[in-house]
């Protein structure tokens, strides 16, 4: 079984590195992973996109995904245009927003019977552990409550070798706050 | 050939790590001596990786900063000279700045490695993949093997200094991959925990002409008409060599950790009609595409040249020559050529004295990164199969997905 997830976000918000974690968990898991940029000439604030592919057997392709499982939305002032084209038919999309998962659907748009849609406040929960508004970490944690690929204890170890120290600590809180509040705040409009 | 040595005991880390991380972390096994560079993208995060190394203690080297890459390779080329293990890695512009110096450290016979996240050439700037810089070092008698995972990239760096230093080669060796695609693409590689069967391997050879104060000699020195020509010719004998002994390096690497890739790699070359040819990191994708139409039994395979130089002409020729119709895919220009893709003009004059060839058909393909999808390459194979109903290949190079060209 092989999961496309496609990563959303400005320049500055870390999606590249979200995609990398991800896959690094995976790969610690023992799975076969492969995380990668857009690759544009990432500006603070411009829209980026990351690419990570989790595999149980090895992946081959180094073509950009065009037809996701999952897309991960770390600013939802993001045009519904960039995030979903190609998104499978019973797709998932998890977003960085105030709003549940219905009002989200309905304020953008989307069609809520046709993907899964959850939404977690990951701003609020950076903000608050990291003191700076940089969601990726948050976003991987509550992706991985939503689609269990990977372990939290995996995310937590990938996280810990690419932030060592007091940094890693706080964005582990940051990811279990945010696995938390994902099942908590969200609803799947179906 | 038989190889007969023993299976290393060997016990692996598997580390999530881009192909630029698995130079660095070869270039710490193979123990190397010196390094000097110069940051270029997307190269850059090689030699910082080794800089870590060398910070942390888990690296004994040297690390030369330089004011360019052309002082890179010849910092380099003068450790090497003087008896030491050198390394060093460029892309792109770089690689243009050193190509004065690519010459020389061939000339010299000096074992230096260098590994390259190819990059396309400026003008107009591009720091995005394709292989006009690898292709235009073509002719400067480096040994040059390009890689297609991360896992390779290890591995081919360890097979490279195997290569370069043995007695009868003495020529340096580049390893090149995707830059991007594969230098900043995280996947999983196997390293040592330790790295004794890497040097047992690839052992240091200390014992081979060097510069020395207490035994001086001149290398490189004016050389007239006389014996230049020798010089040369014996480098065209050491690339012959070479090409067996990339073999060699590359089976007796496989009978010690299990890991082998032969000088090419084929998939399903033997019941094949139309057969694509692809290097670097596109060849996972070609085969991604054929398989669900080989499992709908439509007769397609691939092929991937791993040793660029010395090219593998016999086997280039056995895996393609069940084929009716070749499509080589290149990513460089060979400007104001017919057939403009350097690996497919190669292909073609491999076949030309033969009576029974197949038709071979030259494609241009991701220049500065232009996207290439499954998809892309499945239009490819259905031309494919357009032309060889035709019966009769292309005189030029198609220019494939460039806007405002169309080939019915």
């Amino acid at each position: 079984m092989r999961f496309e997830i496609r990563w959303h976000g400005r320049g500055g918000q870390g999606a590249v590195t979200a995609a990398m974690i991800l896959a690094e968990a995976a790969i610690f898991e023992g799975k076969y992973a492969q995380a990668f940029p857009e690759f544009g000439a990432e500006r603070r604030g411009a829209p980026v996109r990351a690419y990570t592919r989790v595999s149980d057997k090895p992946i081959l392709t180094r073509a950009p995904i065009t037809r996701p499982d999952v897309v991960v939305i770390l600013d939802s002032s993001l045009p519904k245009e960039l995030y979903l084209p190609g998104l499978k038919e019973g797709g998932l999309i998890l977003v960085n927003t105030k709003k549940t998962a219905s009002e989200f659907a309905e304020s953008t748009g989307i069609d809520p019977g046709k993907y899964r849609i959850y939404t977690v406040d990951a701003t609020k929960i950076a903000l608050e552990i990291l003191g700076v508004p940089i969601v990726n970490t948050a976003m991987v944690g509550a992706l991985v409550k939503v689609l269990p690929i990977v372990s939290l204890e995996n995310v937590e170890k990938a996280i810990m070798e690419t932030f060592p120290g007091r940094l890693g600590e706080k964005n582990v809180k940051a990811v279990r706050a945010a696995y938390e509040a994902v099942a908590a705040e969200s609803v799947v409009a179906r | 050939m038989a190889v007969t040595v023993q299976e290393a005991k060997v016990t692996w880390k598997r580390l999530p790590l881009s192909s630029n991380y698995a130079v660095a972390y070869a270039v710490k096994d193979l123990d190397v001596d010196v390094i000097a560079a110069y940051p270029i993208t997307p190269q850059t995060t090689v030699v910082e990786k080794i800089a870590e190394f060398i910070a942390n203690g888990e690296l004994n080297a040297e690390m030369i900063h330089v004011e360019s890459e052309h002082s890179a390779l010849s910092a380099t080329i003068a450790a090497s000279a003087a008896g030491a293990r050198a390394f060093t890695a460029t892309a792109s512009q770089g690689l243009e700045l050193m190509h004065e110096i690519l010459h020389i450290a061939s000339g010299l016979r000096l074992p230096v490695v260098m590994s390259i996240a190819t990059r396309a050439l400026s003008a107009p700037i591009s720091i995005w993949n394709d292989y006009s810089d690898l292709m235009n070092t073509r002719d400067t008698s480096w040994i040059t093997l390009i890689a297609s995972s991360a896992q390779e990239v290890y591995d081919s760096i360890v097979q490279a200094y195997r290569i370069a230093e043995d007695p009868e080669v003495m020529l340096p060796v580049m390893v090149a991959y995707d830059g991007y695609l594969m230098s900043h693409t995280y996947e999983p590689v196997l390293v040592p925990e330790d790295n004794k069967p890497i040097l047992d391997y690839a052992p240091k050879n200390y014992n081979r002409i060097k510069l020395d104060p207490e035994r001086p000699i001149t290398m490189g020195t004016l050389t007239g008409p006389e014996w230049y020509y020798e010089f040369k010719y014996q480098q065209v004998v050491a690339m012959k060599k070479a090409l067996e002994k990339a073999r060699k390096a590359d089976e007796e690497f496989k009978a010690r950790f299990g890991r082998g890739y032969g000088l090419i790699e084929t998939f399903n070359v033997e019941d094949a009609d139309v057969v694509i040819v692809a290097y670097g990191g596109l060849y996972g994708t070609v085969i991604e595409a054929l398989e669900p139409l080989v499992e709908k039994g439509v007769k397609v395979g691939a092929m991937r040249l791993r040793l660029w130089r010395p090219f593998p002409v016999e086997d280039v020729k056995k895996a393609l020559g069940n084929a009716k119709l070749v499509t080589v895919i290149d990513k460089a220009i060979s400007y104001g050529a017919r057939i403009a893709g350097p690996v497919a003009l190669e292909i073609m004059s491999s076949f030309y004295q033969d009576e029974a060839k197949p038709m071979i058909m030259s494609i241009i393909a991701g220049i500065g990164q232009r996207r290439i999808t499954e998809d892309t390459i499945r239009e490819i194979v259905d031309y494919s199969f357009k032309v060889l109903d035709r019966g009769r290949a292309p005189e030029e190079s198609l220019y494939w997905g460039v806007r405002g060209v169309k080939y019915e």
